[in-house]
Formats: structure tokens, C-alpha cells, sequence
């Protein structure tokens, strides 16, 4: 039994070593890989604060260890070491008070100044005007208005690289998430409110994004592909979706509008002209006109959700 | 209302799960009758107001409480390991996270824990019962019926689907219509009513019951904890009581307090839910804390360290859980400086919470460390619970949060500060107080190994869950539908059948040591340092034939010394006790029934129940039983036999 006891510390001892050897290895850990300055600053922070948990970590299972194996109870133990009326030691306890307090300002320091500057764009891009999108949610799919260029497109989204994008984030219905972790963390869309989220992509590539935040049977099915590109590749693809793409109607937006999955397509034109979901008068457009429809199952499985992934990825190739 | 409409049907395995209720329930009738046993049952647990024989009903219900929410659990996991498998479709998938988490939190940590109370904290400070037994009776019934209505959704109506958290507007009627989030309602609801008045019940007999000449500050740490906790239940519960109310007053009579339409406030919701459900995790850690502290010091041999720290810090955690709750949505776009605010705040709870983490460790240092069963889980607990700890206050951070929140990052963290915290904690007071519950002890030898099997398949389950976060994996998602994410979710399947296994082999320590553990022959099973263990084993009904006088703290060690024992002749006086009643149990039918009949917006048989339910609360308006009396000779003949004088 006791065996099994050192067995036990030694393993516990093994777990902040994994964390480190996880670390280490982080390129593969999308939040701590950052693809631009937002998600970048996080990171910072993650790790900053790491290092504070794992000192925490490493005291208390150093003490906590040392406690365990020394003071159990064995059949030679002499009992000079053992004081069973010990109840309380001024000076140690001041000291286990304040190195956790001071700990604490130690990490609100930078909490609050990352705060503060996730509210504005990023400091890197600063001489260009952000980008502004609107990410709108729907029961299950995800709308992306630009104004600027006049275009929407579903379930997909197209940035420029080291320009800031302002995101216009609201909802449609249900509450969601837009979590892209690769550029930055998350914020809600909701109904009858617009919520700005900042990010920006420093690296070419295609990034995963999602809705976060749980809304229903279609939630797993909400997620969409970033593509980041060079500012002139960014460029020629919204005159070719200006040139190519379908116009958006109201009857059309209304019909996509529908709790359900869809694939991805592009409009020439946006819903903006006729609905802001982040107002207060467009929070209850799409509830009016599908009332019946969200309580209708999807009957999504495994099975359905991989159809979905495999046939859209070469049905709207024109558009991405 | 069509049949098909009433029963769920098309899932095999709710199919199975109706077979397997349905051949319980008749083998339970049939065993009832067959042994003529439905007297005893009603006569000796149905009506009963003894606080020790509820709080055995409490912890019976909560380990199958336990067992359901870990086969929801369990099903997850094999879903999440094998997704080619099929075996759970999303709409599936939604409803059992949803029971899951309710369960686990509503029906099976708080339940637990207010039986551990229920049975010890009358006997740590000396008094014969709770301040008002028959509540006591209407609380455990209110739970149990709400329990039920809760867990029958499965097979009846549907199960809710919207999450433990119900947000709206998707718990709301437009986008969730049907019965399912009514059980949530009316479920939560029902058994609120009884932790609510627990919290009163508690909290008065605490204050008003204790033995002569115990201070507040001499009470045991496990009173102390139930104390605070009392005081946090009777702040926040009416919060969730009056937001369950409007949701249900939305989903049946069509209002719009927290709908898209006609001006409601969905995010109100959020907010309320979580001004209860914050303070609510600190409902089930505190009384934790408190079986932690008592678990460590007996088995230290030594006095708990920090005790004034201890209580104040838990009396600081207390406050700061209502200054939080909104941790638990920085994502929803308050801005910097609210954000900045509620972060500082909740890391703050960090300090109260690490002062305590070095009191335990403090209490180790020059002890005699014995390696009991229930020990063996307080001492797992503590880096256990340093890693969620430490991990919440990353989750505090919200510059960071924006990239933790609604992940397994943050999965892993609760399921680290509940399971660690909560979990290990009612095994080992489960375990260190079953002698003085049952008369003999759990055998040590499967207590080690559901242990083990549970605390290795704990991090093994969990660990990996934290790597899955910050690669980007949210929570509630029914597939890994990105192949890096597989291979750490079969890991986490692997330890979650170990805990699985760990659970199992308890359940089975329960029957092998009823059948094979030695009978206690003492009250003392492990040199306790507190009251409970100065009363002989099995308790009699009145607990004390005499109540000791107590000026210090570990009251019983101080007697011990003295060679005082809580049966003095010379003291022995008629003992005041009150009558066993089924007046709560009916009462608490008829509101089940309207709580029912709620759920399927039956209005009539609704109001037929209420009124069943006023109608026992005017029976007992004039019910004039004022108890009885145990006389001199009844508690010497008791007490002789059971200190084999």
C-alpha cells in the first residue's frame, strides 16, 4: 500500500512535466499558434500566466509530497516530529496570504491591459482602416455582409492579411459564438444587439471557424473556413463573387433564413439593406416568418454531417 | 394527446431503458409484497422525520443519481471515441449532455452532501434533531419527487435538450417547444422548494441547537462549512426560484420576459441563472471543504491548522461567489471595464482558496499520516484540486477567457473543481462516516481499488480535455469532426470507464461489506476528535442521552480526555422528540402531480394537484402534535444495550 502511494506521487509528479512536453510541442495547439496579433496577445497572456500556474503547481506538489511521505505513519517513527496540537503560526500564514495576492495583481496587470486593447483594432495594422464584416447567425449557417464591397457570402469567409478586421457580430435567433481560434477569441452573437470583435490574420492560410457557443441540433454543423489571402488576392475575388455572384433577395434571404444546414454560396448584394438582426427591429424577423420550422428535428448524425462536409467542398468552388 | 406523443419512441435504447425501469420497479413491488414489507416502508422511511434515517435516503438517491448521470456520461464518452459508430445522433447527443450536467449538479452533488449534513451535523454539535424535523421530511420529498419528474422526461415527453445552463431564447417555447424544457422547469423547481428550506432548517439549528457552551468558534469545520453554505443557498436560491418561475410563465402562459419577441430580455436569463449558479458550485465545494478538513485532521492525528483562517476564508469565498457570476459570459460583450472588474474579482477567490490548500498541508506537516480509504481520497484531492484551481484562474483571466470559453478547456477545469472537489469529497465522508450510518465499516481493501480505478481514470479522462480546449474544441459538440482531435478523446474515453470501474467496485464495497464487515462494537470507529463519535453505534433515535457541555474545539477529544461520555445517569431526563409524519410525503405528491401535470400544460389536473398541495399545508396548519417523550428507563434500557453496560 505504500508502494502504491509513491506510485501515485511519482505520477502526479509526472503531470506539469507532460504539460511542459505538451508545451513544448505547441505548434500543433491551434490557440497557442497564433495566425495574427489578436490571437497572438492572447497567447501572451496564456502563457504568462502558465508559468505562475505551474510554480503553483510545482510548490504544492513538492510540499504536498514531501508532507505525505515524511509524516505517515510508520511503525519506526520516533515522535519528536510529531506535534499533533500545531494549530496555527502567525508569521506563515501572512505569507500564504500575500504571495497569492500579490500573484493575483501580478496577472490582473495584464488581463486588464489586454482588455482593454481587444476593444480597439490592432495596433499593427493601425494605418488602415479596419475591414468591417458583418457575421451574422442563423439556425445553423453563418451570413458575412460587406458593406464596402456590396457582397455576402454563407458559410465561408474570405480576409485580407494584415488588415484589421472589424466584425459586426449579431444573431438572427438562438445565441452563438464566433470562434475562430487560430486569429482570436470569441464573442456572443445575439439577437437585437451588435457586438464588435476585432481580429486580424498576419498569415495566409485557411483557418477554421465556428459558432462556440451550444444552440441546437445543428450546432456541430455550424463552422465555416477563413480563407486569409494576400490584400490583392482579397481583392480579386470580390470583383469576381461582384461579377458572378447571384443578387440577393429578400425571398431568397428569407428561405435561407430557415432553421436547417446549407452549403456555401455568395451574393452580390447583402441582407443589410432590408434587415439588421442587431437592432432592436430586426431581432424577431426571422422568428415571425419560421415560427413552425424550429420545431422540426434535423435528424443530423455522423453520417449526415460528413455528406454535408465532402459534397460542399466542390459544389460552390467557383465562389471561393 | 396521442400515446405515441406521450412515450418516446424510435430510440433503442430508450426502449431498453423503459424495460429496464419497468422490471425494477415491478421486482421492487414484488419484493415489497412478497416479504409483507410496504408497512415497514411506510412506517419506518416514508414517514419518517429523523434526521439520520433522510439523510440515508438523501445519499441512497444520490449515488443513483450518480449512476444515471454517469451512464449519460459514459454514452458521451463512447459516442466522442467511435463517431463512425453512429451511436448517439446530435439530437440524442443534446439531451443527454443536458441531463448529465442537471443531474449531476442538482440531483446528485447537492443531494449528496445534504444527506452527509443531514446526518452529521446534528450530531457534531449536539443536538437531537433539526430545528424543524417535519420540513426536514417535506425537503427530502420535494427533492425526491422532483427527482423523479425530472428523470422520467427520458421516457415520457422527451428529455430537455437546451443544456443544463436552459440559455434562451433557445429554452425558450419558440425554439424549444414540447414538454422536454419543462421538466427542467418544474424539476428544478420542485426540488428547489427543499434546498431552500434546508438551507433555513440548517441554518436555524446551527445557530439555535448546539450543545451547551459550544461557541460559533468551536463548532467543527464540517458545521462551519454547512453553515456557510446555508447562508449562500437562502441568498441565492430564490434567484433561481423566481427565474425558473418566469421561464415557465413564458413557455406555458405565453409571456415574454426572456423571448425574441415583444421586447423580452434573453440575456436576463444568463444573467440570473448565473447570480444562483455561481454561488451554487460554491454549494457543493464548501460542505466539501469542510469533509476534507475533518477527513485529514482525524487521519493526521492532529489538530486542523488554521482553524479561525479556515472558517474566515470560507466565509470570504461565500461573499465573493455572489460578486462573479459574470465570469461565466465575458464573451457576451460588457466591455473592458466590467470585464476587468468581474476578472479581478473571481481571481480574487483564488487567495481565500490557497490559504486553505496550505492550512490542509500545514495540518500534515508533523502529523502521523494513517492511510485510510477516506483519507486516501482527501489527500488525492488536494493536487486534484490544485490543477483546477490553478487552470480557473486562467479561466478568470478574460482577455484569456475569450479563447478558453465555451471549450473543453473549460470542461476540463469544472469537471477537475467538481469531480476533485465534490466527488472525492462524498466518497470520503461517505466512507469515513458509513460506520456511524450502517454499524460497520467499508471494506478497506475495495475501497483501494475503486480508488484508484477512479482517481487514475479521473485525470486520464480529464487531462487530455484541457490539450482538446486549446486546440479549439468547443464543448457540446456530438463528433470529433477533426482527426487531430480523436486521438485524446479515445484516451479520455479510456479513463472515464476507469472511473466507471472506480464506481462500480463501491457500489459492489457496499454490498460485500454489509454482507462480510466486521459490526462496530464502539461509536468511535476511528478516534474521532468530534461529537459524532461520542454517541454509540447505531445512533439511537434521540442521539444524546445526555448532552455534553462543550468549551473547546474537537469537543469529543476534549471528553475523551476527561473520560466523559454522553450517558450520564445522574442527568438522564425524559427526552422531548417529534412524531414520524406522511403528511410531508403526501404533500409533496400532490405537488409532484401538479408539477406533472404543468409539464404537459394540463391545466385543470395542475390546479387539482395545487389544491392538493394547500389543502395539506391547512392539515398541518391545525395539526396539534406536539411529539412525545422517551422516558428515563426507554433511554436506559437503549443506552446500556448499546454500550454493552
Amino acid at each position: 500500500m505504500k508502494s502504491n502511494k509513491h506510485r501515485f506521487h511519482r505520477w502526479l509528479a509526472l503531470l506539469p512535466l507532460s504539460l511542459v512536453l505538451f508545451l513544448s510541442g505547441c505548434s500543433g495547439i491551434t490557440v497557442l499558434d497564433p495566425k495574427g496579433p489578436v490571437a497572438e496577445s492572447q497567447k501572451d497572456l496564456i502563457i504568462f500566466s502558465l508559468w505562475f500556474m505551474l510554480g503553483i503547481v510545482v510548490v504544492v506538489f513538492a510540499v504536498f509530497t514531501y508532507v505525505v511521505v515524511k509524516y505517515r505513519d510508520r511503525a519506526n517513527r520516533n515522535d519528536k516530529d510529531y506535534d499533533p496540537n500545531l494549530h496555527g503560526n502567525t508569521t506563515i500564514e501572512v505569507i500564504w496570504t500575500v504571495i497569492p495576492l500579490i500573484i493575483v495583481i501580478a496577472l490582473s496587470v495584464p488581463t486588464v491591459e489586454t482588455l482593454f486593447d481587444l476593444e480597439k483594432p490592432p495596433v499593427s495594422s493601425e494605418e488602415k482602416e479596419p475591414l468591417v464584416v458583418y457575421a451574422t447567425s442563423a439556425d445553423w449557417k453563418w451570413f458575412f455582409s460587406y458593406p464596402e464591397q456590396g457582397i455576402e457570402t454563407v458559410n465561408y469567409l474570405h480576409i485580407p492579411t494584415d488588415r484589421a478586421i472589424e466584425f459586426r457580430l449579431s444573431s438572427a435567433d438562438s445565441m452563438a459564438a464566433l470562434w475562430i481560434p487560430a486569429l482570436g477569441g470569441q464573442k456572443y452573437n445575439m439577437a437585437g444587439m451588435e457586438n464588435i470583435l476585432y481580429l486580424q490574420a498576419d498569415e495566409q492560410g485557411v483557418y477554421d471557424g465556428r459558432n462556440s457557443n451550444f444552440n441546437g441540433e445543428g450546432f456541430a454543423a455550424q463552422t465555416f473556413k477563413v480563407h486569409a489571402e494576400s490584400p490583392k488576392e482579397f481583392k480579386d475575388w470580390v470583383k469576381e463573387t461582384q461579377a458572378s455572384a447571384p443578387e440577393l433577395t429578400q425571398d431568397k434571404y428569407n428561405a435561407l433564413l430557415k432553421p436547417g444546414l446549407t452549403g456555401k454560396t455568395a451574393f452580390s448584394s447583402t441582407h443589410l439593406e432590408w434587415v439588421h438582426h442587431g437592432t432592436n427591429d430586426g431581432r424577431d424577423y426571422a422568428i415571425k416568418r419560421h415560427e413552425e420550422a424550429y420545431e422540426e428535428h434535423l435528424h443530423l448524425d455522423n453520417e449526415m454531417l460528413q455528406d454535408k462536409a465532402d459534397g460542399h467542398s466542390n459544389k460552390n468552388e467557383g465562389h471561393e | 394527446m396521442r400515446l405515441d406523443e406521450f412515450f418516446v419512441t424510435g430510440e433503442p435504447l430508450i426502449y431498453a431503458g423503459m424495460v429496464s425501469i419497468a422490471l425494477v420497479t415491478s421486482a421492487a413491488l414484488f419484493l415489497l409484497t412478497y416479504f409483507k414489507k410496504w408497512g415497514w416502508l411506510w412506517r419506518e422511511w416514508l414517514t419518517t422525520v429523523d434526521h439520520k434515517k433522510i439523510g440515508i435516503m438523501y445519499i441512497l438517491a444520490a449515488l443513483a443519481m450518480l449512476f444515471r448521470g454517469g451512464v449519460d456520461a459514459l454514452m458521451m464518452r463512447v459516442q466522442l471515441a467511435f463517431p463512425d459508430m453512429n451511436f448517439l445522433d446530435a439530437q440524442h447527443y443534446d439531451e443527454i449532455f443536458t441531463t448529465h450536467g442537471t443531474v449531476m449538479i442538482i440531483f446528485m452533488a447537492m443531494p449528496f452532501l445534504i444527506g452527509l449534513m443531514n446526518i452529521i451535523v446534528p450530531l457534531q454539535i449536539g443536538a437531537r434533531d433539526f430545528a424543524f424535523p417535519y420540513v426536514n421530511a417535506l425537503s427530502f420529498w420535494s427533492f425526491m419527487f422532483g427527482a423523479m419528474l425530472f428523470n422520467i422526461s427520458f421516457v415520457i415527453g422527451g428529455s430537455p435538450d437546451a443544456g443544463w445552463t436552459s440559455y434562451t431564447p433557445l429554452a425558450g417555447a419558440a425554439m424549444s417547444p414540447g414538454p422536454g424544457q419543462n421538466f427542467y422547469l418544474l424539476g428544478l423547481q420542485l426540488s428547489g422548494i427543499g434546498t431552500l428550506a434546508t438551507g433555513i432548517n440548517l441554518m436555524v439549528t446551527i445557530l439555535k441547537m448546539r450543545a451547551p457552551g459550544m461557541k460559533l468558534f468551536q463548532m467543527p469545520i464540517f458545521t462551519w462549512s454547512t453553515l456557510v453554505t446555508c447562508f449562500i443557498i437562502v441568498f441565492a436560491f430564490p434567484i433561481l426560484t423566481v427565474a425558473l418561475a418566469l421561464m415557465t410563465i413564458d413557455r406555458i402562459f405565453g409571456s415574454q420576459f426572456f423571448t425574441l419577441t415583444g421586447e423580452g430580455l434573453p440575456m436576463m436569463w444568463a444573467n440570473l441563472f448565473w447570480m444562483w449558479g455561481h454561488p451554487e458550485v460554491y454549494i457543493v465545494i464548501l460542505p466539501a471543504f469542510g469533509i476534507f478538513s475533518e477527513v485529514i485532521a482525524t487521519f493526521a492525528k492532529k489538530r486542523l491548522f488554521g482553524y479561525n483562517a479556515m472558517v474566515w476564508s470560507m466565509i470570504l469565498i461565500a461573499g465573493l461567489s455572489f460578486l462573479v457570476w459574470v465570469h461565466h459570459f465575458f464573451t457576451m460583450g460588457a466591455g473592458a471595464f466590467v470585464n476587468s472588474v468581474f476578472s479581478i474579482s473571481t481571481m480574487l477567490i483564488a487567495v481565500p482558496t490557497g490559504v486553505k490548500i496550505f492550512n490542509w498541508l500545514a495540518t500534515l506537516y508533523k502529523a502521523k499520516i494513517k492511510f485510510s480509504v477516506a483519507m486516501m481520497w482527501a489527500l488525492a484531492f488536494i493536487p486534484s484540486f490544485v490543477i483546477g484551481g490553478v487552470t480557473g484562474v486562467m479561466l478568470g483571466m478574460a482577455a484569456a477567457d475569450y479563447q478558453f470559453h465555451n471549450s473543453y478547456f473549460l470542461v476540463a477545469h469544472f469537471h477537475y473543481v467538481l469531480i476533485a472537489g465534490t466527488v472525492f469529497a462524498c466518497f470520503a465522508g461517505l466512507v469515513f462516516w458509513y460506520p456511524k450510518m450502517f454499524g460497520h465499516k467499508l471494506n478497506e481493501r475495495l475501497g483501494k481499488w475503486s480508488f484508484w480505478f477512479f482517481v487514475i481514470g479521473f485525470h486520464v479522462c480529464f487531462f487530455p480535455q484541457y490539450f482538446l480546449g486549446l486546440d479549439g474544441m468547443p464543448r457540446r459538440i456530438f463528433i470529433t469532426n477533426i482527426a487531430e482531435w480523436l486521438p485524446l478523446n479515445i484516451i479520455s474515453t479510456v479513463g472515464a470507464f476507469g472511473m466507471g470501474a472506480g464506481f462500480a467496485i463501491f457500489v459492489f464495497n457496499i454490498y460485500y461489506s454489509y454482507r462480510y464487515s466486521e459490526r462496530e462494537k464502539t461509536g468511535d470507529s476511528w478516534d474521532g476528535r468530534t461529537l459524532e463519535w461520542a454517541t454509540p453505534t447505531p445512533v439511537p433515535y434521540y442521539n444524546f442521552a445526555t448532552v455534553p457541555y462543550v468549551d473547546k474545539y474537537d469537543a469529543f477529544l476534549a471528553m475523551k480526555e476527561k473520560g466523559e461520555t454522553t450517558y450520564d445517569e445522574e442527568r438522564l431526563e425524559p427526552i422531548h422528540m417529534p412524531s414520524y409524519t406522511g403528511q410531508p410525503f403526501i404533500m409533496m405528491g400532490f405537488l409532484f402531480i401538479a408539477s406533472f401535470a404543468l409539464v404537459f400544460e394540463w391545466i385543470p389536473l395542475a390546479i387539482l394537484g395545487l389544491a392538493g398541495g394547500l389543502i395539506m399545508m391547512i392539515v398541518r396548519s391545525f395539526d396539534y402534535d406536539e411529539g412525545y417523550y422517551v422516558e428515563v428507563d426507554e433511554i436506559k434500557r437503549i443506552e446500556r444495550k448499546a454500550r454493552g453496560l
